[in-house]
């Protein structure tokens, strides 16, 4: 058995990314496309972390992970926000049906 | 097979297995509470990494910020009257054959990459992550004289997305 390297790790990240876009185009409830965007973006992190260990390029990739959590944060709760409005529109939440923002 | 090994394969199994869960579960709450499973394994592969601090945000923002705005949402959108939260899936063909062209073109490009790093000098890299000392002194230097900017910005950022969210979700006169 090898020991345990970059490839490893960069494995596990391109399966998570993979699943997390099959959650953005399969998933039919919009917060179900939200938790596959954290999948996605997960992923990145994941990929920034381990070639900022095994690379040895510095502490930068650690900034750019905790970059990329803030950012995941603030678009969990914008997305939230469009999304409790859109259901109060009307009264469900499947990404097909949108046509207007406003009626 | 020694500890490092066993623990990563244990974490990866768990992240993978969990994830499938959330992307194909057809009930939206077993897919919340599978997603909380697949970040607190990725925090467990940071501490693998050597990263302790980013491992601690990731449970601190993921699992007790994001997860739980997520558990609202679903809680607030579904009709009270229906027990199962059951929801449909859309275009299989065409997501079956996204991923499958994705996951080849990744797997063909993993193995190029080297797996051997036992040539690297850390003492050559500035802010290098030395295995086995912590890096939350590092990432509070950096961040306050080197990132120094991005820092501020973020915090704007924040500031601009709390007076967003609530306006977005304010009741409309």
């Amino acid at each position: 058995m090898e020991n345990i390297g970059l490839n490893h790790f960069l494995f596990v990240s391109s399966v998570l990314f993979i699943l997390g876009l099959a959650a953005i185009i399969l998933r039919k409830n919009a917060i179900m496309v939200l938790m596959g965007v954290e999948l996605v973006l997960n992923s990145a992190n994941i990929n920034f972390v381990a070639y900022s260990r095994f690379l040895g390029l510095g502490i930068s990739g650690h900034i750019n992970t905790l970059i990329v959590i803030v950012l995941a944060a603030a678009e969990a709760a914008i997305g939230l926000a469009i999304v409790l409005n859109l259901y109060r529109l009307n009264q469900n939440i499947n990404v097909d049906e949108f046509e207007e923002l406003k009626n | 097979m020694n500890l490092y090994s066993l623990a990563f394969y244990f974490l990866a199994f768990i992240t993978i297995a969990s994830a499938v869960v959330v992307v194909f579960s057809r009930n939206l709450v077993y897919a919340a509470y599978s997603l909380m499973f697949t970040l607190l394994s990725i925090s467990g592969l940071y501490v693998l990494l050597t990263a302790d601090f980013i491992a601690i945000v990731q449970i601190m923002v993921y699992v007790g910020g994001i997860l739980i705005l997520l558990l609202f949402g679903i809680m607030l959108t579904q009709e009270q009257t229906r027990v199962k939260v059951k929801v449909n899936y859309l275009y299989i063909g065409i997501t079956m054959l996204v991923i499958g062209l994705l996951g080849a073109v990744l797997y063909n490009y993993i193995p190029f990459v080297t797996n051997d790093f036992s040539n690297i000098n850390y003492k050559n890299i500035p802010n290098a992550v030395v295995p086995g000392t912590s890096t939350i002194k590092q990432i509070g230097s950096s961040l306050l004289n080197q990132y120094v900017l991005i820092f501020e910005v973020l915090g704007m950022l924040l500031l601009i997305v709390l007076v967003a969210a609530t306006t977005i979700g304010r009741k409309e006169k």
